[in-house]
């Protein structure tokens, strides 16, 4: 029977009405458009474009966008800036969207245990979520990065492990607003295991707000993986990333303005584009925004 | 009234705690240790750090160490810089007024520009204002706040040549207005994304607001929409806003950390990363633990104004 439930609850959020009022949001469908057509020049680019990311033309340093064939120009060291912006954009979007994926995971984990057990637990959980939350994160992200290794995967793990608050914080709501609602009652009364109902049957439930999360999540993760790259603590060359492309380029503002306009406006416009399709959700899933 | 705030200080203390006890433990965790900075130097030997070691206390176990720190904090003891050896406290001091004053002024721009955004959406719910409003947030929250501040620098400081690029004041000019000179571009880069967010939030109070019956009270009094506006909402709706501009806090310290970079500001952000840069760790955590009790206290104050204003939330 419970099952039953579950499914046709689970199915409420994919059916036609939903689609079409996402489709209908005029910001969400540009968004995923850019969002597809970034990840496919990030995917393909490299392939189609003249010069490798890693060749030297030292007879074209500082060439500006559209010389010859460096259609974006080249850096200092003459390297294509085109090739190099699409290979950043692997890396940031990769690690953008494994630490969104780790976060939910543990955003959900922690939000589902504080959320259905509540008591002194849940207290004690939420209070850590609060202690995170109300804590510029970048200090401790710094600090992290700096004590650690910063490889893609360490960075990826330390955006994470100060990002998944929010997630908690929205399904610890979600949840405990489920908690007490007949099919919550009826799984109890057939005796299923605590387990089984906080991750079968309420978890599919909440599952609307964790995507609009998740989806915000991807925005927050891309824009703080470009601060601590920007500052030197993430990503290092000579690994491109769309933030440590921007690193050295302050110098350069007067002589070669492109090297910190092009990259910037990358994240610029993904950062944009993942808020833009979290917005459509959130309106089209019917999920209450924190504002606006 | 007392309950409350013995309630809110209490937890406020247990938030200090976490942080400290969270900060203590990464910074143990860098290879080396926090005298990772003095193995770089030739000559020190391996004797010499052992005696450092000892003297500063660091081979005992790590919550001994933590406990030991935690007290001395307490008493006002923050340690010293491992780079000249000031006190942590003096070093945080001297950088603090330059941080909370490119904080105060993008704050006051980033109230003022958002409130009236804020209102002006919701009072034309749905007009080309609000939209652009809407759309115009979203993509402020999105740009990344050292990327505008070097977009702003190549256009007013390079291009136009009307603000400086940089630093606090000019050297052997520190009037006034020198200052404020320099400090527009910085502010102004620093409130681009909390004008955002509290327009988007004024907006929303500013709705709930307006849909109370005292409103309408109002309206059938036959006051101006104007008067309306003034007397009954603005107030009303400005009173959730205290406790945002609380929390935005943390956010306001992320932003000031990377201006300060972007602008050579000599600010608290810059000091935490040359910091950082020299594992000059005392400074490090002492700024760690700065930052959270100015985040904690500001909290604190916002939610005591809060509720010596607002009954109900005393109450409840």
């Amino acid at each position: 029977m419970t099952a039953i439930v579950a499914n046709s609850r689970q199915e409420r959020w994919w059916n036609s009405r939903t689609a079409h009022r996402f489709m209908n949001h005029h910001l969400a469908l540009i968004g995923m458009v850019m969002i597809a057509v970034l990840t496919l020049a990030c995917v393909l680019g490299p392939y189609l474009l003249p010069y490798d990311s890693l060749y030297i033309d030292l007879r074209a340093r500082f060439a500006p966008p559209l010389t010859g064939h460096h259609y974006l120009g080249t850096d200092p060291l003459g390297r294509d800036l085109a090739a190099r912006l699409f290979m950043a954009g692997r890396i940031s979007l990769l690690v953008g969207f494994s630490a969104m994926l780790l976060s939910t995971l543990i955003g959900t984990l922690v939000g589902v245990l504080a959320g259905y057990r509540g008591g002194w637990l849940g207290t004690t959980l939420m209070r850590t979520v609060d202690g995170f939350l109300s804590f510029p994160s970048i200090f401790l992200v710094l600090a992290l990065s700096a004590a650690l290794k910063p490889s893609p995967m360490m960075i990826t793990v330390v955006i994470a492990a100060t990002s998944w608050m929010e997630v908690a914080r929205i399904v610890e709501a979600e949840v405990r607003s489920l908690r007490e609602r007949e099919f919550v009652q009826a799984g109890r009364m057939l005796g299923l295991s605590g387990t089984h109902i906080m991750f079968r049957e309420i978890l599919p439930n909440a599952i609307g707000p964790i995507i609009v999360a998740a989806t915000l999540t991807v925005a927050r993760a891309i824009l703080m993986e470009a601060y601590i790259s920007f500052l030197g603590y993430g990503i290092q060359p000579p690994l491109p990333s769309w933030g440590n492309m921007l690193n050295g380029a302050q110098q350069y503002l007067g002589t070669a303005p492109w090297l910190a306009i092009i990259p910037g406006a990358a994240i610029t416009i993904a950062v944009t584009s993942f808020n833009f399709i979290g917005d459509g959700l959130r309106d089209a899933l019917d999920v209450r925004g924190d504002h606006g | 009234m007392r309950g409350f705030l013995l309630n809110r200080l209490s937890q406020s203390l247990v938030l200090l705690l976490i942080v400290s006890v969270i900060g203590f433990v990464v910074l143990n965790l860098i290879p080396g240790g926090p005298l990772a900075q003095f193995g770089l130097d030739p000559s020190m030997t391996q004797d010499d750090l052992n005696r450092l070691k000892e003297q500063l206390g660091l081979n005992r176990p790590l919550w001994l160490q933590y406990l030991d720190w935690a007290w001395r904090l307490v008493q006002g003891d923050w340690g010293h810089s491992f780079r000249d050896g000031t006190p942590v406290l003096d070093v945080i001091g001297r950088h603090l007024v330059a941080t909370l004053l490119l904080m105060g002024s993008s704050t006051v721009i980033a109230i003022a520009i958002g409130t009236w955004i804020g209102i002006r959406g919701a009072t034309h719910r749905y007009s080309v204002f609000d939209y652009l409003a809407t759309v115009g947030a979203m993509v402020a929250l999105s740009i990344p706040t050292f990327w505008f501040g070097l977009v702003g620098i190549y256009v007013f400081s390079l291009r136009l040549g009307w603000l400086p690029a940089g630093n606090m004041y000019t050297i052997g000019d520190g009037s006034v207005l020198n200052h404020i000179h320099h400090l527009i571009l910085p502010s102004i880069v620093l409130a681009l994304v909390h004008v955002a967010i509290w327009s988007r939030y004024m907006r929303t109070a500013t709705l709930d607001v307006i849909s109370q019956d005292f409103v309408k009270t109002a309206r059938a009094k036959g006051l101006s929409e104007r008067r309306i506006l003034m007397k009954h909402v603005v107030g009303n709706a400005l009173l959730p806003m205290i406790t945002l501009a609380g929390m935005q806090l943390p956010s306001v310290l992320t932003g000031a950390l990377v201006t300060e970079t972007v602008f050579t500001w000599p600010g608290m952000g810059r000091l935490f990363l040359d910091s950082l840069g020299y594992s000059d760790y005392p400074v490090v955590m002492g700024l760690l633990m700065f930052s959270a009790i100015l985040v904690v206290l500001c909290n604190l104050i916002a939610d005591i104004v809060v509720a010596i204003i607002d009954p109900r939330i005393r109450l409840s």
